[in-house]
C-alpha cells in the first residue's frame, strides 16, 4: 500500500493545530476576565470578585496545562514534517517564534505558578500584577504567532535568494498587510469565545439556584461586554475580507463560491461546489449584493477562480461552507445578545429559563466559529503554505515515509483522545462544584491541600 | 573576522547556556516525575508533586525555547537533526503531553488517580529516555545530502544511543533525588537519598562507558581527546567528575548537607556537557556542518539579538523571583508556607 507522506503530514498538522486552538480560544479571554476580576477585588476589596475570580482560576488552570502541552508539540511540527518549509523560511519566521517564546511563554510560566499557588505567599498586589502578566503573555503570543501566519498569508519584507526567504524589512515582515486584520479579529473572537462560556456556566450556576450572586454577576458583566464585542467583530469581519479580496483574491473567490468573473457579482447564499466542472450547483443567490458587500459599489467587479490556473486554485468545498458556518454563528451570537440586551428590562435576564438555557447551548458557538474560521483562512490559502511563493508540496519533510507519519499520527490521535475528554471531564466537575467550593482561603491558598479535598473519604465531609 | 561571522559565537553561548538550563531544570522536574512512581502512598505522592508544581511549567518553556533558538540562530542544523530524530522526538512530545497534565488532572480527579499518576511517572521516564536517544544519535551523526537529512526514520535506534537513553534516565533521577533531597524532611528525603544513591552509581556506570566507546566509534573524538597536547589540557575534566562524583556520594550521607546532592549534579552535569561540548566543537551538525555554516542570516541573528541580550536577563530574573516565592521544605499540613 502507498502511503502519501505529504496527505498524512497535513492532516496531522490539522488534528495537533485544531486541537491546540481551542485551548488559546479560551485561555485567552479567561486570562483577561480573571486579571479583570482580580483587578475589581485590589480596588473594591469585596469578597465576591475573589469567589469569581477563585472559580475561573481553576477552570484556567486545566485549560491552560492543556494549552501548554498541545502547544509545545506545535513547534517540533515545522522540524520532523514541514522541514523544507522551515529550511526556507527559517531566517524570516524563526525569530518571530522566537520572540513568541522570550515575550510571551515565559511571562505566563513564572508568574501562572505565581497565581495559581501564591495567594498567601506574595503581597496582594503583586497576586494582582502575577494576574496581569500572565494575561499580557497570552496577548503577547497571539501577537507574534499571528503575525507568523500572516506573514505566511501575504507575505512582505523578504527577498528570495536561492529558493530561501530572507528579510529585507522586520517591519514589513511583522506588520504585513493582512496581520491588523487577522489579529484584531482572532483576539476579538477569542475574548467572545470565553464570553459565551463565561455566560453558559453563569446560566447553569443561575438555573441551579446553588450560586446565583456569582452567576448575576458573571452574567451580567459579561454580557454588556459582548453587546460591545460581538457587532465589533462583525465590523472586524468585513475588514478581514476586503483586505482578503485586495491580497488574496483567488481565496476570496473560493469563500465567495464564485468560479466565473462577474460585475455586478450576486452574493452566493448556499450552493454546492463542483471543482471538476468549476460550476456551483443548486446555487442561492441574492443578485448585486456580492458587488455591494465586497466593493461597496453596485457594479464592483469580482474576479473568478477560472482566472487562475488549475494548479493554483483553492478548493472551494471547505472555505465557503466553513465561512458560512463562522457567519452563522456571529448571527447567532448578536441575535443572543440583543436578546439579553432587551430582557435586562425587569431583571428577566436571570429569571427567562429560554434565555438561560440558549446561554447554556450557545457556549460552544465561539469554539465552532473559530475552527471555521481558521478552516476558511487555511484551506483557502492552498495550496500554498507561503501565498503564491511556496507550495505545500514543497514544504514537507523529504526523508519522511508514508508509514512515518502515519504512525505518530494515530500516536497524536490515540493521545488526543484521552487528553481532551479528560480535560473536560475534569472541568465539567469543578462548574458542578461551583464558586462557593472554593471559599476556603487555605484551599485557595495552595493545591498542597487540595488532593485531601479531592480524596473520595474526604469530599463527603468538605462543606 | 567580518560582521557577519561575529554574531556566531554569542549566539552560540546563548543556545547552549540554554539548553544546559533546560536539561538542569526541566531535567530535575522530570527526575522527579520518576522518582514519583516510588512514592509509596498517597501523602508522599501529594508532596512530591507539590515540590514541583508551581515551577514544571517554566521548567518546560526552556525546551521551547531551545527549539525556535536552534531553528533561528542556526536553522540548517534544526533542519537536518529534528528529520533525523522523528520518531525520538514524537514520542518525547507525547510523553510530556501525559507528564504535563498529570499535574492538573490528578489533583481534580479522585476516581482515576491512577491513571494520571503512572502517566505522570511513566511520561517522565519516557521523555528523558528519548531525550537521551536524540543525544545519542547526535553525538553518532546523520545521514546528509546537501541540506536536508537522507537516512530513514529508524537510523536513530542504535545500541549506543539507548545507552545514552538509559545514562540520561539515571542522570535525571540522580537530579530529582537531589531537588527532593532539597525539599523534602524526614523518611521521605531519607528514600530519596537511597534513590539517589542507586541513580549515581548508574550515571558514573554510562558516563564511563559512554567516554570509552565514542572514541572508539569516532575516529576524530579520539584524535581530539588523546592527541598531544590536548590529552593533558583536557586532563581535569575527567579528574573533576571523579572528585564530584566522591562529593554526591558523600553528601548523599544521612547527616550531610540538603543542598549537596543536588549542586554536585548539576556539577556533573556540566562536566558531561562540557565533554560532549570539547569532542563535537565547532561542529552543529556532527561531522559535516559548523556552528558558522548552519548560522542564519545576519540580519535574522540581529534581530532577534537585541531582544534577547535585553529580555534573557529580565527573565532570569522574574523566573528567580518566583522560585524564591515558592522557597523551603513542602509539609503535609500547611503546604508551603
Ligand atoms: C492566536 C493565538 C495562538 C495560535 C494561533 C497558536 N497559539 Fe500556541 N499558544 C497560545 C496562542 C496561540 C497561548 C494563548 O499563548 C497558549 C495557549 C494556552 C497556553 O498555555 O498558551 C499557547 C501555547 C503554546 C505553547 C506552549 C507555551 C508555554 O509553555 O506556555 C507553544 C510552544 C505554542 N503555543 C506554539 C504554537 C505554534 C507553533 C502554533 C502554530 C502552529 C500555535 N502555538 C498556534
Ligand atoms: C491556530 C489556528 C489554526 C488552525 C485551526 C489551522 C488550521 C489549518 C488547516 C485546516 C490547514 C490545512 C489546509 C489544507 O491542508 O487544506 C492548515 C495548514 C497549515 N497551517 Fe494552519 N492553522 C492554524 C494556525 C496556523 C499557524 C499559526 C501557522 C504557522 C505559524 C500555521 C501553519 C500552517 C501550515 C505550515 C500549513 C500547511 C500544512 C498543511 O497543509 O496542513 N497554521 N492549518
Ligand atoms: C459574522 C461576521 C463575520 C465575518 C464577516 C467574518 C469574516 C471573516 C473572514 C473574511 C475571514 C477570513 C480571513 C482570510 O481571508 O484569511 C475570517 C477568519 C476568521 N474568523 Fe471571522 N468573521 C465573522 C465572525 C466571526 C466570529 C463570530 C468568530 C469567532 C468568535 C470569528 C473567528 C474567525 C477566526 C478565528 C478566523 C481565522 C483567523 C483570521 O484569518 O482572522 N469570525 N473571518
Amino acid at each position: 500500500m502507498h502511503l502519501d507522506p505529504l496527505i498524512l503530514s497535513r492532516l496531522q498538522f490539522v488534528w495537533v493545530i485544531a486541537w491546540h486552538i481551542l485551548l488559546p480560544a479560551f485561555t485567552v479571554g479567561v486570562a483577561s476576565f480573571i486579571a479583570v476580576m482580580e483587578g475589581m477585588h485590589f480596588v473594591t476589596k469585596r469578597e465576591i470578585y475573589l469567589q469569581v475570580s477563585g472559580f475561573w482560576i481553576k477552570l484556567f488552570s486545566v485549560s491552560f496545562g492543556m494549552g501548554v502541552v498541545s502547544g509545545i508539540i506545535m513547534p517540533f511540527q515545522f522540524g520532523t514534517n514541514w522541514s523544507r518549509f522551515s529550511d526556507a523560511t527559517a531566517n524570516v519566521v524563526a525569530p518571530l517564534l522566537a520572540y513568541e517564546g522570550l515575550t510571551a511563554f515565559f511571562l505566563e510560566a513564572a508568574f501562572l505558578g505565581v497565581l495559581l499557588f501564591g495567594r498567601n505567599l506574595v503581597p496582594r498586589w503583586a497576586h494582582f500584577v502575577a494576574a496581569l502578566m500572565v494575561a499580557f503573555g497570552t496577548l503577547f503570543s497571539s501577537f507574534w504567532i499571528l503575525a507568523v501566519n500572516s506573514w505566511m498569508q501575504t507575505p512582505a519584507g523578504y527577498e528570495v535568494v536561492d529558493g530561501r526567504f530572507f528579510p529585507a524589512d522586520w517591519w514589513q515582515v511583522i506588520f504585513n498587510p493582512s496581520f491588523p486584520y487577522r489579529l484584531a479579529h482572532t483576539v476579538c473572537g477569542f475574548y467572545i469565545t470565553t464570553g459565551f462560556v463565561v455566560l453558559g456556566v453563569a446560566a447553569w450556576l443561575i438555573r441551579r439556584r446553588t450560586f446565583v450572586v456569582e452567576g448575576r454577576l458573571m452574567l451580567s458583566t459579561t454580557l454588556w461586554l459582548l453587546l460591545a464585542l460581538v457587532p465589533l467583530q462583525i465590523v472586524l469581519g468585513d475588514l478581514h475580507g476586503l483586505n482578503t479580496l485586495e491580497h488574496q483574491p483567488a481565496k476570496l473567490a473560493a469563500i465567495e463560491g464564485r468560479y466565473d468573473t462577474a460585475s455586478p457579482a450576486p452574493l452566493t447564499l448556499f450552493g454546492i461546489p463542483d471543482g471538476k466542472n468549476a460550476v456551483m450547483h443548486n446555487e442561492v443567490a441574492v443578485p448585486w449584493l456580492g458587488s455591494l458587500l465586497l466593493t461597496h459599489s453596485l457594479r464592483g467587479e469580482i474576479k473568478g477562480l477560472k482566472d487562475w490556473p488549475v494548479d493554483q486554485r483553492p478548493p472551494v468545498g471547505p472555505p465557503f461552507f466553513a465561512f458560512r458556518i463562522m457567519v452563522g454563528c456571529g448571527l447567532l451570537m448578536l441575535a443572543l445578545v440583543i436578546w439579553g440586551t432587551v430582557l435586562r428590562r425587569g431583571d428577566r435576564f436571570v429569571t427567562s429559563v429560554a434565555f438561560l438555557r440558549s446561554c447554556q447551548g450557545a457556549s460552544i458557538l465561539g469554539f465552532v466559529a473559530v475552527l471555521a474560521g481558521w478552516t476558511t483562512t487555511e484551506v483557502g490559502r492552498q495550496p500554498w503554505t507561503v501565498y503564491g511563493l511556496m507550495r505545500t508540496a514543497d514544504s514537507v519533510t523529504p526523508s519522511l515515509t508514508g508509514w512515518d507519519v502515519l504512525v505518530t499520527f494515530i500516536g497524536y490521535i490515540l493521545v488526543y483522545l484521552i487528553i481532551y475528554p479528560g480535560g473536560l471531564w475534569v472541568m465539567a466537575k469543578i462548574v458542578r462544584h461551583g464558586p462557593a467550593a472554593l471559599g476556603d482561603a487555605t484551599i485557595e491558598s495552595g493545591r498542597p491541600m487540595q488532593p485531601v479535598a479531592a480524596l473520595p473519604l474526604a469530599e463527603g465531609s468538605a462543606p | 573576522m567580518t560582521f557577519v561571522q561575529s554574531f556566531v559565537p554569542i549566539w552560540t553561548v546563548i543556545l547552549a547556556v540554554g539548553v544546559f538550563l533546560y536539561v538542569l531544570l526541566d531535567g530535575f522536574d522530570l527526575g522527579v516525575g520518576m522518582l514519583y512512581g516510588l512514592a509509596p502512598d498517597t501523602r508522599s505522592r501529594n508532596l512530591v508533586m507539590s515540590s514541583i508544581a508551581p515551577v514544571w511549567d517554566g521548567n518546560e518553556t526552556w525546551l521551547i525555547l531551545g527549539g525556535v533558538a536552534l531553528l533561528a540562530a542556526f536553522p540548517l542544523a534544526f533542519v537536518i537533526v529534528i528529520p533525523a530524530v522523528y520518531f525520538p522526538v514524537a514520542i518525547m512530545l507525547l510523553a510530556l503531553v501525559f507528564r504535563g497534565v498529570a499535574f492538573e488532572f490528578r489533583y481534580r480527579d479522585a476516581a482515576h488517580r491512577t491513571f494520571w499518576d503512572h502517566g505522570f511517572a511513566y511520561g517522565s521516564i519516557v521523555a528523558t529516555f528519548a531525550q537521551g536517544v536524540v543525544l545519542g544519535a547526535f553525538i553518532q551523526g546523520f545521514k546528509i545530502d546537501g541540506r536536508q537529512f537522507v537516512g530513514t526514520s529508524l537510523d536513530c535506534f542504535t545500541p549506543f544511543s539507548i545507552l545514552t537513553g538509559i545514562a540520561l534516565v539515571f542522570g535525571y533521577g540522580l537530579l530529582g533525588a537531589g531537588w527532593l533531597i532539597m525539599k523534602l524532611e524526614g523518611d521521605l528525603q531519607r528514600a530519596a537519598r537511597r534513590h539517589g544513591r542507586w541513580c549515581l552509581i548508574g550515571v558514573l556506570a554510562c558516563i564511563a562507558t559512554v567516554s570509552i566507546w565514542t572514541p572508539l566509534a569516532q575516529a576524530q573524538i579520539a584524535e581530539r581527546w588523546f592527541s598531544w597536547p590536548n590529552t593533558a589540557l583536557l586532563l581535569p575534566i575527567p579528574i573533576v567528575t571523579a572528585l564530584l562524583a566522591w562529593t554526591v556520594w558523600r553528601s548523599l550521607d544521612h547527616a550531610a548537607s540538603s543542598f549537596g546532592p543536588f549542586l554536585g549534579t548539576v556539577g556533573l552535569f556540566l562536566m558531561s556537557y562540557l565533554g560532549i561540548a570539547i569532542s563535537l566543537w565547532p561542529m552543529i551538525v556532527p561531522y559535516r556542518y559548523t556552528l558558522w555554516e548552519a548560522a542564519s542570516s545576519p540580519k535574522s541573528q540581529a534581530f532577534l539579538l537585541v531582544g534577547t541580550l535585553i529580555l534573557l536577563p529580565v527573565i532570569l530574573l522574574y523566573t528567580s523571583w518566583s522560585y524564591w516565592v515558592f522557597r523551603g521544605k513542602v509539609r503535609a499540613d500547611i503546604g508551603y508556607h
